[in-house]
This record gives C-alpha cells, structure tokens and sequence, in this order.
C-alpha cells in the first residue's frame, strides 16, 4: 500500500506534466479502440454469417444472374432444408446519400432462413400478405422516420422507375451483429414488372440463399450443388456465407490493413510521448536516485519505483480511454450507420486497449531505468537537473 | 532587442534524447497526415487522367455506374446519329458503343479471386482514350476471341500476360496485346471485341455509349437533347464529370478518414509537445531570470521559447515528409464500392501538400509552445533569478 502511494506521490509531482501525459494517452487509447472497432465493423458481416446457409450465385460474377428454375433442382440435392432466393435492388431514397442496402427477395424463405431478423407476427403475416409491401431495419427506420403504413418511393439504378413500397413491419436484431439497415420487399413485386418492361430480365434472380439441414453436409450441399450446373449457360458457385461474406472483404483489404496500421501508429505516437516524459522525470530525479544508492538501495528497487510510476500514469490513461470509447463508439456508429451498419465495440477490443497500455507503460520506463541503473553515485549527487 | 535563434537552436540541441523524442512524435503525425493528403490527391489524380473534358459518356437514366446502365442497340443508334458528335476516320461519327461486365478472376500467387472489369470496345475506342496507349503486341481482330488486358492486369492476374489465355463466359481468350494506361482506371480492365463479348456473356444490350463532341461548348445542347428524347431513357454526362461522381464515397471515406486520424493524431503529438517546452521552461527558470535581467523583453522570451517550439515542429515535419515521399513507390488497389471493380491508385506528392504539411507541423510547434511560452515570459525577475 505504502509502495503504491509513493508511486502516486511520484506521478503527480509535476501535476501538470502528468495530466497531460495522461490526457495524450487517453486520446491514444480511444483512438485506438475506435481504430479496431472500425476493422470489427468490417467484419460484422462475417461474424453475423450463419454456418447453416449457402449461397449460390453466378461463377462468373455477382453481376450476372441465374435462372429462377434452378429453385427446384437445388431443392432436389440431399441435405437442403430451403431454398430462398434475392436480388440486389440498390434503391435510392430521394439521393444518393441515403444509402442502404435493398434486396427484393422471396418472402418466406427469407423470413425462415434469416431467425435473426426479429418481426412480430402480426407484422410478419401484413408482409407476406401484401406484394407491395416491405420490411425495414430499425435502424433505417429510425434515420427518415418511417413508421408502419407509410409508403416509400425508391429510384432504382439497376430496375428503373420509381418503384412504391408500403412499409410493413420494422425488425429488430436478435443479437448485437445483426445488420438493422435493411430493406426487404417481395421478389414477386419486382418480376412482375419486369416482365412487362424488360421481359428478358424476368425470372431470374442474383443467388439463392440456400439453408442446409446441418453445418456439417454444408460442404457436400455445394460442391452437389455446383456439380449439378457444370457446363450449362450459368454455372454456379456455392459457399458459406461465411466465405461469400469474406470474400467481399478481400477486395477492400487494403483499407483494412491501412486502419490496422495507423492504429499500431497511433500508439507508437504516445509512447513516444510516454516515454519522453518518464525521460525527463527520471533527468529531473538524478540527484535522489543517487542519494536513494548512497543509502544502500539497489539499481532495481529504481527500476520498480520507475517502471510502477510509468504504469499508474499509463493505467489511468487506458482507463479514461476505455470508458471514453463507449460513448464515442456510439456517437460515431450513429452518425456513420450508411457506411458501417454494425458498430459495437467488442470485448476484444478492451483488452487490445488494456494491452496497449502495458506496452506503453513498459516501452516508456525501459530507457529511463536504464539510465537510472547505470548512474555512478558521485556523477548522481554531482548533477543538477 | 531580440534573442538569437541560435539560442532557441542551442537549448533542443543540449536536450537531445528530449528534443528526438518529440520531432519523432510529431514526423509521425506529419507523415499520416501527408499521406492520407497523398492518397487523396492519387485517388483524385487517376480520376481527373480516366475521364477528358470533351468526352461524353451516355448511360440509363439513374444508372449511376456503366455496369448497372444498359443501352439498348435502337437507343444507340439514335444517339450516334446526333450532329454534336465529332467526326472520325472515314467519315464515320467518333463514337463507341461499349459493353462493360464484370468477372471474377483469381489473382497470380494468392488465387485470390478479385472483381475485374471488362470492356467490350469498338472502333474508336482506342483513339476516344488518348491517354491509354498498346504497349506490347496488337489490338484485337474484330469478330475473334482475342482481348487486351491493362499493365496490372497483366501482372496480377492468372492468365491475363500476353501470349496466355483466359477462360470466362464458357470461352477460351488469348490475350493478344498489353496497353498502357497510365494511372487511370482502365490500366485495371481487359478490352475485347464488343460483339463478341456480348454474344458470350448473352447481353443483348451495350452498358455505355462514348463519344467525343464536335464542339466542347456543345455539350449543353445535345445533353438536352438526349435527356428530352422520349425514345431514349438515357443521361449523358461529362467523362470527366461521370468518374467523379463514381468515387464519390471513396473520396468521402477518405476526407472522413484523414480529417479524423489528423485531428486525434496532432492532438497527442501537441501534448508532446507541451510536456517538452513545459520541461524546457521549468529547467531554464533561473537562465529566464538572467535574460530579464540582463534586459530582455518579455515578448523576447516569449519569442524565444515559441521559435524554439516550432524549430522542434518543423524538424518533426521534415521528417515525416521525408518518410511520406517514400510512399510514393507503394499502389493501393482496392475495390470501389461504387461500380464494383477494382481501383488502383498511388500515393501522390504534390508541392501543396509539401507546403501544408510543414505549416501544419509549424502550427503544432506553435500550439504546443505557446502557453509554455507564455509562462516563460509572465515570471518574475526576482523569484526567477532566486530558484535553483
């Protein structure tokens, strides 16, 4: 107890120094965890991904669609439970900032095949029950005020027109990953018009969602599946939505190992900073340390002193970060929900945080103790700060 | 009378293991500032070099991009038969109607599959792109299975150098000829004949057409006439003009990005640098007094103690522009949310960005040093001269 009242007798002699250097590392430490939960928020997609679907889509690519009747067959292959399929309707509300995603798809498979999308029952039966209708994530909801009832007008980019929707029913996530920015509407609603302005773009849709009984047959499901489609005009990959998830990532890797990279800056910075200071507290000290070795303490007992000072001022600093990051993370996650549709800041990330602490602290203290050891008593006493 | 800089350059000089640890601080933050301030400026680089002025791109109506768009062949003939359009070789309008599709290609070494864009070309478009020029090999013969790919398409994907084939679309193409694009987009697409590829990707309508106006004051006029058009539902925008709205959320995401890493970065290297001259003035108490007694101003001191905070700024910033001009050499290439398809673009430095980049460090030498400074300036002779 005695030991940890010096060190905070220590850390605050110069009080205005360690409250800044507390401040620089407060800054640090929430930068950091916005950093990471930044390249969280990338992979909140995969993280929500289930092992019990697959999806089925154009080899060549997502660009290019499949003919509606390869429902039937994939139902034929042992193992599915469902087939639902979808289309990427990339609807734009009234400009193109509003963005978020807007798929038209089949309605019940969709319901069955994604539980994670949490709808009333009163709400699930008016969606099913009215082809004009849609069904909206809270968080879009929430960001232009729709309520249930209302109706909604998009441009679409790929289908065009302006294109009316009832809204329906507002889902819910049932776990903190699920994406709350969709827009789902009735695949029907979607062909029926195209058969009537670009009838060779009806009956076809961009994958198929395709539930598999368990994770494990989930390999055998689609190399059958992919197997089945060889050769004909669309064949087929099928992965996990998992890896179809991954694969989107894969192309914006670059960004993410920029944000991991300035995040490992970021900290770099403050132990500059960090390190800096204890350099100048230990310069400032050298006349003690040299009467402390007089009186028969050892260069380690320094060392402790030094590094347990280095560590209170980092300690307070990651904490202060930490308890910052939750606020900011939700301020940001609010006011960026088009880019990122999932911000939460995990539990890993704290620990990074906590990590990263350490290593400032230890990183900051090893020089200056070094020097504290290797000071000669006579050239100690003789200095002057 | 003033104190000499050589004062100010003389106190970091005796505290070196200091003054190094806070110019590092501060190149660090100089260098993430000047390149996400490069990158930016590639980015806006490549897109200014894709598109040119006099060039019009036609699409569907709120189509956003040439992949989602689709130009049916009446539509386009009704369009190529505008006065506006410049006349070519032989007499025929400079123009071409273009098919762009995108396919999935494993990358060499990784087998990675990354989105690639290909573009169905005619005629003139070649000659429509001044700055993408044949590097190796030949153009592809109309009406034959043979393509072009771009110099990073060639180098990063299997199959795509000259002399190899590629298979999609249930086709086998031999690449036939490299070209050179220079920084633009395009040096990330594989061309090919436009009739031949929409017969094997089964696309019975083109996604763009391009053209070049006879007269670039012209564009107003027949814009008007094509949006009004009701046998055509289509919108024609400056090439220039439609590449700058493809990038649009990158060069968000990007401003976003930079703005926020720069505030929160300079932040912490200013508390840097507030320890230090905080430091510099508490050690210099009694050298302060001497100054004042010795019949210095207050505004010396003051002076004094912010040229010094700032020297330590600039050193910082030459360092950290030092290590940014090495980004230079590095190309990211990731994929543009936008259109879907993969965009390379390099860091790049301009005089500008040399120049706001060191004011920049100027200004956290400044911030960091002035109350510090001020500090210095407000003791008193006696007490300042009495401590040891």
């Amino acid at each position: 107890m005695i030991l940890l009242k010096l060190l905070f007798k220590n850390a605050f002699r110069h009080k205005l120094r360690t409250s800044l250097t507390v401040l620089g590392i407060t800054i640090a430490i929430l930068a950091f965890g916005m950093l990471r939960t930044v390249v969280g928020a990338w992979y909140a997609g995969v993280e929500a991904s289930s092992s019990t679907r697959l999806i089925t889509r154009n080899a060549v690519s997502l660009v290019f669609f499949l003919p509606l009747s390869y429902k039937e067959k994939i139902l034929q292959v042992p193992g599915v439970k469902e087939v639902g399929y979808s289309y990427w309707f990339g609807g734009v509300y009234i400009s193109e900032k509003n963005f978020f995603p807007s798929f038209a798809t089949e309605a019940k498979a969709a319901l069955d095949l994604f539980p994670e999308f949490v709808l009333p029952e009163s709400e699930k039966n008016a969606f099913l029950r009215d082809r004009k209708s849609a069904v909206v994530g809270r968080k879009t909801a929430k960001r232009f005020g729709w309520k249930k009832g209302d109706i909604v007008t998009l441009k679409g980019t790929i289908f065009p027109g302006n294109w009316e929707f009832v809204i329906r029913g507002i889902y819910r996530g049932a776990q903190k990953s699920t994406d709350e920015t969709q827009f789902i509407f009735h695949w029907n609603y979607l062909n029926e018009s195209l058969k009537k302005t670009a009838p060779y773009r009806a009956d076809k849709v961009g994958w198929f969602l395709v539930g598999v009984k368990s994770p494990n047959v989930a390999a055998d499901v689609a190399v059958a599946i992919d197997k089945m489609f060889k050769n004909s005009l669309a064949e087929t990959i099928t992965e996990t939505e998992k890896a179809f998830q991954l694969s989107f990532i894969s192309m914006t890797e670059a960004i993410v190992v920029v944000i991991q990279l300035v995040s490992i800056i970021v900290i770099i910075i403050i132990m500059v900073v960090m390190a800096n200071t204890m350099a100048m507290t230990v310069r400032e000290r050298t006349g003690e340390y040299a009467i402390m070795k007089t009186l028969g303490f050892g260069g380690w007992h320094m060392a402790g002193l030094i590094f347990g000072e280095s560590l209170v001022i980092a300690t307070l600093g990651s904490l202060l970060g930490i308890a910052f990051t939750f606020p900011a993370a939700k301020a940001f996650g609010d006011s960026l929900s088009q880019f990122f549709p999932v911000f939460v800041v995990s539990e890993r990330t704290i620990y990074k945080d906590m990590a990263a602490g350490f290593i400032v602290a230890v990183v900051a203290a090893v020089f200056p103790i070094w020097r504290a050891i290797k000071l000669k008593v006579a050239d100690g006493l003789r200095s002057i700060g | 009378m003033a104190i000499p800089v050589f004062y100010s350059f003389r106190n970091l000089w005796t505290r070196k293991l200091t003054t190094v640890l806070t110019a590092a601080g501060m190149a660090l933050v100089v260098f993430v500032f000047a390149s996400v301030m490069m990158l930016a400026e590639g980015l806006r680089k490549t897109l200014i070099e894709t598109g040119s002025y006099d060039n019009v791109v036609v699409i569907r109506k709120a189509s956003q991009s040439e992949m989602q768009s689709g130009v049916d062949r009446t539509q386009a003939s009704i369009v190529e038969a505008e006065p506006e359009i410049a006349i070519g070789d032989a007499g025929k309008p400079f123009l071409s109607k273009e098919l762009v599709v995108i396919i999935n290609l494993p990358k060499r070494g990784s087998d990675k599959p990354s989105n690639i864009t290909i573009r169905g070309i005619g005629e003139f478009s070649l000659a429509l792109r001044p700055q993408v020029k044949l590097m190796e090999g030949r153009m592809p013969r109309s009406g034959s299975s043979e393509i072009i790919a771009g110099e990073s398409v060639a180098k990063r994907f299997r199959g795509a150098g000259i002399g190899e084939k590629i298979r999609f679309a249930m086709r086998d193409w031999s690449v036939v000829g490299i070209f050179d694009a220079g920084k633009t987009g395009y040096s990330s697409e594989i061309w090919g004949d436009v009739d031949q590829l929409m017969q094997a990707f089964r696309r019975p309508a083109y996604s763009s057409v391009l053209f070049k106006l006879r007269d670039s004051s012209e564009f107003q006029k027949i814009k008007e006439r094509i949006e009004g058009d009701p046998r055509l539902t289509l919108e024609a925008k400056r090439e220039t003009k439609y590449y700058e709205d493809q990038s649009e959320m990158m060069a968000k995401f990007l401003r976003i990005l930079g703005i926020s890493l720069t505030i929160i970065f300079s932040l912490g290297a200013m508390i840097g640098a507030m320890i230090t001259m905080y430091a510099a003035v508490a050690n210099r108490t009694a050298e302060i007094g001497t100054l004042r007694a010795l019949g210095f101003q207050r505004r010396n001191i003051l002076a004094a103690f912010l040229i010094e905070s700032m020297l330590l700024g600039l050193s910082g910033g030459l360092i950290g522009l030092l290590f940014a001009s090495f980004m230079q050499f590095i190309t990211i290439s990731t994929v543009n949310w936008q259109t879907f398809s993969e965009l390379a673009f390099s860091f790049t430095l301009t005089s500008e960005i040399v120049i706001i980049s060191l004011i920049f460090s100027l200004v956290m030498g400044f911030v960091g040093g002035v109350l510090p400074a001020v500090r210095a300036s407000r003791m008193n002779i006696v007490e300042a001269l009495r401590a040891t």
